[in-house]
């Protein structure tokens, strides 16, 4: 496997002019001779099939939801990043892009993370013009926010409910373009292998999830857009269907899989209630800006908040984080918040969680101001515990929110299979080993609106690219292998669930190579790990039928390359030996537990290439250079 | 922390071509703590496990915001919690013994796929006949180059929180779709971006509503009641006045 990064050279602010200006461009008339397969319809996926259509070229869009506007994009409540400048408080590109590489522990590529920085305020202007409702104040002119890990307001928002607004933006432009006939939508519609042919990806295999018949389509490139792997956890805050399954095939026909052990535990969540729970709900790190995070200063003090005076409150990060506070970036949050609650001063019923507290800014601000800003968090936070967070403090606890780690792209954001493109969450190349807050929207729409188009033309005009069709036997062969799958899981007649396996390995996953990871622990993962999955190939029990909408077969497929997933994930975990931003291995840590990132061997993203089941994967490395931002310790006290 | 035993009326339904009907189902040890959708998932770990087919329900986020979840909870669309969605409705709303009927959005436009999963891909194509700013990715102005007051940019969001998971026509005894359409007209006739194609927006929308069949609106307002989000229905009024300015004046 060759890792060229195919960076453009010169100055970084020059760069990405330079690389549109050297890339091949396709002549109008020619365009609509290619065409693109998208899989995924979030802020990437919609936003780069509708800007490719509007371009010229056939598009077919595909998605396991019901509509496209159901993608979980939507769920992003905070906030979207970019480097304006509007408030006047000092924002650059410069200082977008320090802030990134720094909040990303240094293990990102400068070079992508630049051009992020430059291209985030023309998501701005598109998403305005498009009539996305972003808050304004009473001048008229957009307002902003401030976030976590940066001393600056540089986030745009849409209430509570950024997300939604800018996912709704992209998913009008592509049912504009599927009402013009440019795009053709497959909606219930699950990606289930990649075709790769002479080396370059020519289409996929997919199942029709109401049919269940399986089908596949051919195209000039495909582009994944299909999300993280957090619900590998079992419990995220990931929507239910979220899965590895599109990355992981695609993986295992060539693609590189790098830095899967980059996963971001999200410090505001709602703890969790009992057994049944079947996912997590993020509060927006948002509240942050106004709300306290503290515990009790002793242990399993079980008094409720109001009968503890201030002078027996820990405000935690307010203490270890001067200059940050509670804006401390995720990954420190959460390991602060795990840190407490380990010493048993953790709050409500389970001990595990914290307070967040808005008495403060209640009496500073008004409640007006508060419910004007958070006001539909609040709602829904006390829709969920039955509390209402007015009166008593909030209870939260990180929990798994965003992956990192993803398929490797290069500069063009192609993998290392010829005409595979990745973007958004499903590559990893921009946020290193964290991802600050309001980055996430940033980066999908970055690559889907004004990445992409360009690049994947560069790939139709440099590439020789011979009409196919699904009539290539390659397509039967591998509709065969996926139609063999589908037999083996609906075959079994065991007696344990879908569900019940994926709870059994998100546990493993939490408890083995979630918020801490040491050497111990990983080994021991990678030996649950293959055993749950030897039971799971064995003993695995499905009903209905493959030709019919069947929601437990869904499922078992979706855990069963979780199974596969997690073994890579645990092995670049115990790799790593450092400690990194969402990756903190306890035995890497300053005097004061701090983590310790080992920038001597591990200045690199580890890229893992598939050898064949049963085989153990190979690393390889893309060494990172930091030209521009000096590798400094990562410092927000 | 209180455990309850439930009875559930369920509505079974194998696929379109074949009729459905109730089944009742007894669930024991419900926690006062678990969501509805987590409720339906003991239920199915449960249906699963003795080989019967789990119920089909759509839902995804389970945070009350991507619009997938739907069911019909005795009578009401989401249940009988305002401004909760299905998947945000807990079960302390609930009591001991109490009898749950649950079943699919009804509507002529909305055909059952399974049990109580739905087609609504009808609002996706009543989007794509106008739903849209028609501004290509690009080119566009810098975003405060245009201010907008700040009341016009909160209205338009009032419309746009719209989740487009159909409540409103389950509600409405006409299958009208009129909340839905009037929520995006009424998010681009409140910003000037979206003033250069009001009136071909509104009537392509609509026309393309009612050829979906969709139901008339009879100025009922189930829809807003119904609504998780509360869309107010003044947007309905909004869209006749605008639908009728733009068939006098084209």
């Amino acid at each position: 496997m060759k890792l060229d990064a195919k960076c453009p050279s010169g100055p970084i602010a020059q760069q990405w002019d330079k690389h549109r200006f050297d890339m091949k461009l396709i002549n109008p008339a020619n365009k609509r001779k290619f065409d693109a397969i998208v899989v995924g319809t979030g802020l990437a996926g919609a936003s780069a099939a509708a800007s490719l259509a509007e371009l010229g070229y056939k598009v077919d869009v595909f998605c396991f939801s019901d509509s496209p506007r159901r993608a979980h994009s939507i769920a992003a409540q905070g906030g979207i990043n970019a480097a304006k400048n509007y408030p006047n408080d000092g924002d650059s590109v410069m200082r977008l892009f320090y802030d990134t590489v720094k909040g990303g522990d240094f293990r990102a590529r400068e070079s992508n993370v630049y051009r992020l920085a430059q291209v985030s305020n023309a998501i701005i202007d598109q998403c305005v013009a498009q009539g996305v409702p972003f808050a304004r104040e009473y001048s008229g002119l957009l307002d902003n926010r401030s976030f976590g890990g940066a001393q600056v307001s540089r986030t745009f928002y849409a209430r509570g409910q950024t997300g939604q607004q800018l996912l709704l933006g992209a998913y009008s432009a592509l049912m504009r373009q599927v009402g013009l006939g440019q795009v053709k939508m497959h909606a219930r519609t699950e990606m289930l292998d990649l075709v790769v042919i002479d080396g370059r990806a020519r289409g996929i295999v997919v199942r029709d999830l109401v049919s269940g018949e399986i089908r596949s389509y051919a195209a000039d490139a495909v582009v994944l857009a299909t999300g993280g792997y957090a619900n590998i956890f079992y419990l995220s805050t990931n929507a239910k269907a979220c899965n590895a399954t599109a990355i992981w095939r695609a993986h295992k026909r060539g693609a590189g899989l790098a830095n899967p052990c980059y996963t971001q535990i999200h410090p505001t969540c709602i703890p969790r209630s009992g057994d049944y729970q079947s996912k997590l709900t993020l509060m927006s790190e948002s509240l942050r800006n106004d709300g306290r995070v503290w515990v009790p200063k002793a242990k399993v003090d079980k008094r409720s908040p109001d009968q503890i005076p201030e002078s027996e409150r820990d405000y935690y990060l307010e203490r270890k984080y001067p200059s940050y506070g509670n804006l401390a970036p995720r990954d420190i949050s959460s390991r602060a918040a795990k840190e407490v609650c380990d010493e048993g001063r953790g709050v409500g019923p389970s001990g595990f969680g914290v307070y967040l507290d808005f008495a403060d800014s209640i009496q500073r601000l008004g409640k007006s101001v508060i419910e004007e800003r958070y006001g539909n968090l609040f709602e829904m936070y006390e829709r969920i515990t039955g509390e209402n967070p007015y009166g008593v403090p909030m209870r939260i606890y990180p929990a798994p929110h965003y992956t990192m780690g993803g398929l490797w792209v290069d500069y063009n954001l192609m993998s290392t299979i010829d005409g595979l493109h990745v973007i958004g969450e499903a590559n990893f190349s921009d946020h290193g080993a964290n991802r600050l807050g309001a980055s996430a929207l940033m980066q999908g729409l970055a690559d889907g609106y004004f990445i992409l188009p360009y690049t994947l033309g560069h790939y139709f005009a440099s590439s020789k690219l011979g009409k196919l069709t699904t009539d290539h036997p390659e397509f039967k062969r591998v509709e065969n292998e996926v139609n063999e799958r589908q037999q083996r899981l609906t075959s079994m007649n065991g007696k344990r669930t879908p569900d019940s396996f994926h709870r059994a390995l998100g546990a493993i996953m939490w408890e083995k190579c979630g918020m801490a990871r040491n050497e111990r622990g990983l080994k021991e993962a990678l030996q649950a790990i293959p055993a749950l999955r030897e039971e799971f190939w064995q003993n695995l029990k499905i009903t209905g039928s493959r030709e019919e909408y069947n929601v437990v077969l869904e499922h078992a497929g979706r855990v069963a390359d979780f199974l596969e997933f997690a073994e890579t994930m645990c092995l670049d975990a115990l790799t790593r030996t450092e400690s990194c931003g969402g990756h903190f291995r306890e035995e890497s840590h300053t005097p004061d537990g701090e983590a310790q990132r080992d920038d001597e061997n591990f200045c690199h993203a580890t890229v893992w290439e598939h050898l064949g089941d049963g085989k153990t994967p190979m690393a390889h490395k893309e060494s990172l250079t930091f030209d521009t931002v000096k590798l400094t310790v990562r410092s927000y006290k | 922390m209180t455990l309850m035993k439930l009875t559930l009326r369920i509505w079974r339904q194998k696929n379109a071509r074949t009729e459905g009907q109730f089944v009742t189902y007894q669930l024991d040890n419900v926690s006062e703590h678990m969501s509805f959708l987590e409720m339906l998932d003991v239920l199915n770990e449960g249906l699963v496990a003795k080989g019967e087919e789990p119920v089909a329900f759509d839902h995804d986020c389970r945070e009350g915001i991507c619009g997938a979840c739907s069911l019909m909870i005795n009578g009401y669309p989401h249940g009988p919690l305002p401004k909760t969605t299905t998947c945000q409705l807990h079960m302390r709303h609930f009591k001991d013994g109490d009898v749950i009927t649950v079943e699919p959005w009804r509507a002529r436009a909305f055909p059952v796929i399974k049990d109580c999963v739905t087609d609504r891909s009808a609002f996706d194509r009543i989007m794509q006949a106008g739903g849209f700013i028609s501004v290509r990715t690009g080119g566009t102005p810098d975003a405060n180059a245009l201010p907008i007051r700040k009341r016009s940019a909160d209205l338009s969001m009032d419309a746009a929180a719209c989740i487009g998971c159909g409540a409103c026509v389950a509600a409405c005894k006409n299958a009208s779709a009129m909340l839905f359409v009037a929520a995006k007209v009424g998010q681009f006739a409140h910003l000037p971006q979206g003033q250069v194609e009001r009136k071909e927006r509104v009537k392509a929308m609509i026309g393309r509503m009612d050829v979906e069949g969709f139901g008339n609106c009879t100025n009922t307002y189930d829809c807003e009641g119904a609504c998780p989000k509360q869309i107010p229905r003044r947007f309905i009024n909004e869209m006749n006045r605008d639908f009728i300015w733009a068939a006098l004046t084209e």
